[in-house]
């Protein structure tokens, strides 16, 4: 059965998200604002510490005058609506073949050797893991999101470090945890070497 | 031809109207398709499979459905079609000329065989305990196209049981993801409650969070769901189909005129189902007329009873009639009056009707609901339009109606005519949630009087129709100034075009089967029922006859001699002297008279309880001991009677078509708001009043209004 | 190998800056107001002459699918373009690049092609798990009405023009292009039935063009460079650049953009460092993304990397991901894994699919294994024909081909662990 946890209180979109629900709207033709039901639960979502309740949901439907089923079709559909709390961060590990040619289930063994599970929250509401599919980061596999990062060509030993380094309140560097220049190959493109040095400081 | 095939192709999930598609249109020419190697002609806008069955080529389906918008998902209906590389859908292709389809191929046969087995993998094998087996589609397709043998050794899904309500039962398990659900939900039922959550093989059919339904249609998913997921909660295991007698009637729960099937075992009501009605229900029933059967089982008068010493004791027919015999000595027929209800037929009404005349009585009442039924004309309480004439409508002003309540099935053709033919809706009277959207000019009478001075912008709204119509409810009708509106609304439909030539645009919306019947044998007197009651409270009136009227203050009748005459020990028998026992509508043949001014014969489908009799019967029996026997001895005689008297009644389901004229009384309206006669959809009758199942309906919806805070 | 003055997607690795007035000075947004000004035919014939083949999987002609599109509202409605920027096919990441590094690319080759297809405005749909691709587009998108790009009278040309980024939350099935418009309209990512096509009904009942991210950023340079430049590239049919990601068991991982019609072994040991463990160590190759049929190494010997060649040896070109097995790879649990993704991502509605998709990686889960019998090879081939061809979109198909592929060319190693594993069976007995 589809449990929808309640939050305990009404659902609003806090002051400064006001003009974000506006501007989503206002992306879409009139009479067209169910185009919103997506971003609207997504803003909810990011608002209310990784999860929607059931209250955002009703919420949004009135807002865009959705019929509430609609609106939970959504956000069943859709993976990335987390419809219960979970831990603050949510670590997405790709499981799928292009990560687990490159071990992936190394990454994954990192993980529970940190004490994460699969599904689940940890204890301590820090961490939540979700084995996920292809996040589309293939070229710097395995691979792991940590909400918004990519933690990419990782390692057992680098995932271990990162999820150490998040559990002392640190912010560790995302990206490939290899040398590595994004999706270049690793030690250095094969072409467009004049682009390396180029005037433009790399962002 | 154009009418066979020409059922109109609803658009598919994308949004958009479409406005002319599967109409006939004489300028479009018909695509000719070759199905089997034999060329058809079919009508623009067709399906190939719609094509195919023209042919005599058989496609099976599940998530098809002619009254739905269509979803292409089962993939039941593959056919193959040359220069096509893949099978193709034929629900979902629009026929187009020169296609050459194959419905009949090994191909097509292997495509048939696979789609079975993937509905089966994971269908659990409990024919035997499922409600739905013996008029089950996967059953039958699977006789039909199966493959006979099981490849799949997997475990089997499971799916939790979903909460819809007191009506639905759902196992879900059984669900094979067709949809037709949702798609009623949304597309004809209006309310949008059902939808699918989770994807993949997760999918599954539910309400939000698991809420009851609160369409007042949602038992047609029973209906619609080919296998035995939704299946009737009420009925559930009460029944084999193969073991029920199937009677076709008609429904008495509004002046719609559902027809329906009544499903009986032994004399017991087991269930009832929809008949097909293009221009009527089409297939749909109000869950009123489905679930209400219980109804009939409880709190019935199955013997006569008389009053003795302030209490009503049984009593054998001989000693009731000798009770009435004794309680109208020596009265003259001006201080007796008879009162008609709102389930009767008109064969009773009539025999009802003789004998009070027999007895000199001239004050013969049915409008319960005090509507000013003007009975001079008779499409001044017709709904003209007819109710497949609201599909041709383009402009729809209700006044003083709840149609949603009043006449769901009408409600429905509403909604369909607002989706499909882009009919807009304005209201005056109390706003309510209809399921489409509707203009509310206001709760307020006094609008007719503007609107006809010009003075209102519905006036352009009216003029600038093509069809314009307009519905006035009993609500209305029933004000003090109730003759003044009705007038009001005859020439509104005059001054602003709704009577032409080829549309009557004037519609009254009667909340009674037996209302029109009643006005067409001409059951109204002066002062109509509030007239006769005050009478009785002030002495002028000494005995009524109350022939199945339930929905009256019966208080006033306290000191008048009272014969009751119904089926249910309601409101009617309160205070009552004499009570006689009469069959339910599915317990008696007769004929009604929908609010189109249709004439449709229902059949007796089981036998009253106890001593309960058929109406006329009584009324016979009752007018030899009163001395004023009637002049006929068989049901044929009463009808061929009836018929020399109406001879329309002979025109058995035909639209009529009532000539125009003056009606209603010229006068002032008064400012100020129209009561609807309907405060509980689920409670209108004695019949549903009894029932169980509407008494659950019922006090679910009072507790969500509650709950909510929100109103009908 | 192609000439660096010949590539499309110059700051691919990101050493430059993303922003426009880098891209500028690589090029973007150069004379972008006389492309516009030889008008809507003349793009959209440049675009046919070019040979350009849609990006993102199906590769169908991009310049002819744009002239499907109306050339005049004769009701009223808008045309739309929407981009589809959900990249899931495993092993694809090149659009997340172009996203990130070269996001003005996109963001004029949306403004021409809109005005190619007379759209009144783009909008590009970023898978939901872009999170920071999708803020970097809305910034790009920013910078470029800044400048005048976009909005009213978009570079001058008189042409109003708007471009949205919409987020997608999470479902494979939304990179088909109906679903896509579906998830846009704010529904459930459910393909919808064709007729009609979406350049008659598509998004918000409109007419509408979706193109892949790569084939709307290769437009600009192809029309300011020419169609014959383009056309000049790979080989007749399937001509052009190409972005490569290649993944899996090579030496370096990476994305590459490169003439279309490379040999496969080139691409592999010019740009991805070769096989890990050399040539000879390789197994199979998934040439296209996930949903093409693995390529045993006899066939990745001297096959070239287009629409072309792949198709005749029955696989496909798809997104131009290439997934690199060698011989320590368990074959048959790499693509269970993807029966598993298939099953995963079937958005239910038909059943074909819904039912199909959970019985085969079930079956290819045993496969694994070996808990199976031989004849349930054959079953499962069946069960593969049975969903092919017989749903709404080609997710169903997709599911079923990797399968198909896996037994054509490794039914010895899947029979070969029935029997290792009944062999044990009867050992345990004894």
């Amino acid at each position: 059965m589809l449990e929808v946890t309640k939050s305990g209180g009404p659902f609003r979109f806090s002051d400064e998200n006001q003009d974000e629900v506006k501007a989503i709207i206002a992306k879409y033709p009139e009479g067209r604002q169910r185009s919103a039901v997506m971003p609207l639960l997504y803003l909810a979502q990011r608002q209310n510490e990784g999860w929607v309740s059931r209250e955002a949901i009703e919420h949004i439907a009135e807002l865009l005058s959705v019929p509430k089923i609609q609106v939970i079709e959504v956000a069943t559909f859709y993976t990335m609506y987390n419809l219960k709390p979970i831990g603050r961060h949510h670590v997405q590990l790709c499981g799928t073949t292009p990560c687990w040619l490159r071990g992936s289930d190394e990454v994954m063994r990192a993980c529970t050797d940190m004490g994460l599970e699969k599904g689940k929250s940890t204890e301590d509401g820090l961490f939540h893991l979700t084995e996920v599919e292809c996040l589309g980061a293939c070229c710097n596999a395995p691979m792991v999101q940590i909400n918004d990062d990519f933690y990419e060509d990782l390692t057992y030993e680098s995932t271990k470090a990162i999820l150490e380094a998040l559990k002392r309140g640190e912010t560790p560097k995302p990206g490939p945890q290899k040398d590595r220049q994004f999706s270049a190959p690793e030690g250095g493109p094969t072409v467009l070497r004049d682009m390396m040095s180029a005037d433009a400081a790399k962002e | 031809m154009c009418i066979m095939v020409a059922r109109s192709r609803l658009p598919s999930k994308f949004d958009g109207e479409s406005p002319s598609v599967g109409r006939c249109n004489r300028e479009e020419p018909m695509p000719k398709l070759t199905i089997d190697g034999k060329e058809i002609e079919v009508a623009p806008g067709s399906t190939v499979l719609q094509a195919c069955e023209e042919a005599g080529a058989e496609i099976p389906r599940f998530c098809y459905h002619e009254r739905l918008s269509i979803a292409g998902n089962c993939r039941m209906c593959l056919v193959e079609m040359e220069r096509s590389p893949k099978p193709i859908a034929s629900c979902a292709m629009p026929a187009g000329d020169g296609m050459v389809i194959h419905t009949n191929t090994p191909q097509v046969k292997k495509a048939r065989e696979g789609v079975l087995e993937f509905l089966l993998i994971n269908h659990p094998l409990d024919c035997p305990i499922c409600d739905q087996g013996g008029e089950c589609d996967l059953q039958d397709e699977t006789m039909a196209y199966g493959r006979g043998k099981n490849r799949f050794d997997e475990n089997k899904r499971a799916v939790t049981e979903k909460n819809m309500g007191p009506l639905v039962k759902t196992i879900m398990t059984r669900c094979i993801h067709c949809t037709r659900c949702i798609r009623f939900s949304e597309e004809v039922a209006g309310t949008t409650e059902l939808g699918a959550i989770y994807r993949g093989e997760n999918m599954q059919i539910t309400t939000f969070l698991e809420q009851a339904m609160e369409s007042e249609l949602q038992g047609n998913v029973i209906d619609l769901c080919p296998v035995g997921a939704l299946t009737s909660k009420p009925y559930a295991f009460n029944a084999r189909p193969w073991e029920l007698a199937k009677t076709e009637s008609i429904d008495v729960m509004d002046a719609v005129g559902s027809n329906i099937r009544i499903d009986t075992r032994g004399r017991q009501v087991m269930r009832i189902l929809p008949r097909n009605h293009d221009d009527v229900n089409e297939e749909w029933i109000s869950d009123k007329t489905r679930f209400a059967y219980d109804g009939l089982l409880k709190s019935r008068l199955d013997r006569p009873y008389v009053k003795k010493d302030g209490t009503l004791v049984e009593a054998s027919w001989v000693e009731a009639f000798a009770a009435i015999n004794t309680g109208l000595a020596g009265l003259d027929g001006t201080q007796i009056a008879g009162l008609v209800g709102d389930l009767n037929e008109l064969e009773g009404m009539y025999a009802f009707r003789e004998l009070l005349k027999g007895l000199g009585a001239t004050r013969i009442e049915a409008r319960q609901s005090g509507a000013a039924y003007d009975v001079s004309n008779r499409a001044s309480y017709l709904f003209n339009s007819g109710i497949a004439g609201i599909e041709e409508a383009d402009f729809c002003l209700l006044v003083g109606t709840n149609p949603r309540h009043e006449a769901t099935i009408v409600n429905a053709r509403i909604l369909k005519s607002t989706r499909h033919r882009g009919l807009k809706v304005s209201n005056i009277g109390p706003a309510h949630d209809l399921t489409y959207p509707v203009e509310q000019a206001g709760d307020d009478a006094a609008i007719l009087a503007d609107i006809l001075a010009g003075k209102h912008s519905l006036a352009d709204r009216l003029q600038a129709a093509k069809r314009p119509m307009i519905i006035v409810g009993e609500g209305a009708l029933a004000r003090q100034d109730g003759a003044h509106i009705l007038k009001a609304v005859h020439d509104i439909a005059e001054t602003f075009g709704l009577i032409t030539e080829d549309w009557n645009g004037f519609n009254v919306l009667p909340t009674a089967a037996s209302r029109v019947g009643a006005l067409d044998l001409g059951l109204v007197a002066p002062g109509g029922v509030r007239g006769i009651l005050d009478d009785a409270k002030a002495g002028t009136v000494k005995a009524a006859f109350l022939l199945g009227v339930d929905e009256i203050d019966s208080s006033a009748l306290q000191d008048c001699f009272t014969v009751y005459i119904g089926s249910h020990g309601d409101h009617g028998v309160r205070h009552a002297d004499v009570v006689l026992p009469a069959a339910a509508y599915t317990e008696k043949s007769g004929l009604y008279i929908n609010m189109e001014g249709r004439v449709q014969m229902g059949e007796r489908a089981n036998f009253p309880p106890g001593d309960a009799r058929e109406d006329w019967t009584i009324f016979r029996a009752l007018s030899d001991v009163l001395g004023k026997t009637l002049p006929f001895d068989s049901f044929d005689a009463l009808r061929a009677a009836l018929y020399k008297e109406l001879p329309h009644l002979m025109d058995i389901d035909s639209l009529p078509k009532a000539a125009w004229g003056d009606f209603g009384e010229p006068g002032d309206i008064a400012r100020g708001p129209i009561a609807l006669p309907i405060h509980d959809f689920y409670q209108t009758n004695p019949i549903a009043r009894a029932s169980d199942t509407m008494a659950e309906c019922s006090a679910l919806k009072r507790s969500k209004g509650e709950a909510t805070g929100t109103h009908g | 190998m192609l000439k660096d003055q010949d590539r499309i997607f110059t700051n691919i690795y990101g050493f430059q800056s993303w922003g426009i007035d880098a891209a500028m000075k690589r090029g973007d947004w150069d004379g972008t107001k006389d492309i516009l000004a030889k008008g809507q035919d003349w793009i959209i014939d440049q675009m046919k002459e070019s040979g350009l083949r849609g990006r993102g999987g199906a590769g169908f002609p991009t310049g002819v699918k744009w002239s499907f599109m109306p050339k005049e509202s004769k009701d009223g409605r808008p045309s739309y373009l929407v981009i589809n920027a959900d990249e899931s096919e495993p092993g694809t990441c090149k659009d997340r690049e172009i996203m990130r590094h070269d996001p003005q690319k996109l963001v004029e080759g949306a403004l021409i092609a809109g005005y190619a297809m007379r759209a009144k405005a783009a909008y590009i749909y970023v898978r939901g798990e872009f999170y920071l691709e999708a803020e970097r587009l809305n910034a790009a998108v920013a910078q470029a009405y800044e400048k005048g790009f976009l909005g009213k009278n978009a570079c001058g040309s008189g042409y109003d023009f708007d471009v949205y980024v919409h987020r997608g939350a999470g479902a494979y099935i939304c990179g088909e292009e109906t679903a896509l418009i579906e998830s846009l309209e704010g529904k459930k990512g459910q393909p919808r039935l064709k007729p009609p096509f979406p350049a008659n009904v598509g998004v918000f009942g409109c007419p509408t063009t979706v193109n892949n991210v790569e084939s709307i950023a290769v437009a600009p340079t192809i029309l300011r460079r020419g169609a014959s430049w383009f056309a000049g590239l790979g080989r007749p049919n399937n001509t052009g650049t190409k972005i490569f990601c290649i993944s899996g068991h090579v030496n370096t991982p990476c994305n590459v953009e490169e003439e279309m019609g490379i040999p496969l072994r080139e691409l592999i040991e010019k740009h991805a460092g070769g096989v890990r463990g050399g040539w000879d160590n390789l197994l199979a190759v998934i040439p296209g993304g996930s949903s093409v049929p693995l390529l045993p190494k006899s066939i990745c010997d001297d096959v070239l990397m287009d629409f072309d060649s792949l198709k005749e040896v029955k696989s496909g070109l798809g997104t131009a991901a290439v997934i690199v097995m060698d011989k320590t790879t368990d074959i048959v649990k790499a693509i269970a894994r993807l029966s598993y993704f298939y099953k995963h991502e079937s958005c239910g509605q038909c059943t074909p699919c819904r039912e199909g998709t959970g019985w085969m990686w079930r079956v290819m889960e045993r496969l694994a294994v070996g808990q199976a019998e031989k004849e349930e090879i054959d079953m499962l081939l069946d069960v593969t024909k049975q969903v092919e061809g017989h749903t709404i979109c080609a997710l169903g198909d997709a599911a079923a081909w990797p399968i198909q592929g896996l037994i054509r060319h490794f039914r010895p190693e899947i029979e070969r662990r029935i029997d290792v594993y009944h062999g044990r069976q009867i050992e345990a007995a004894e």
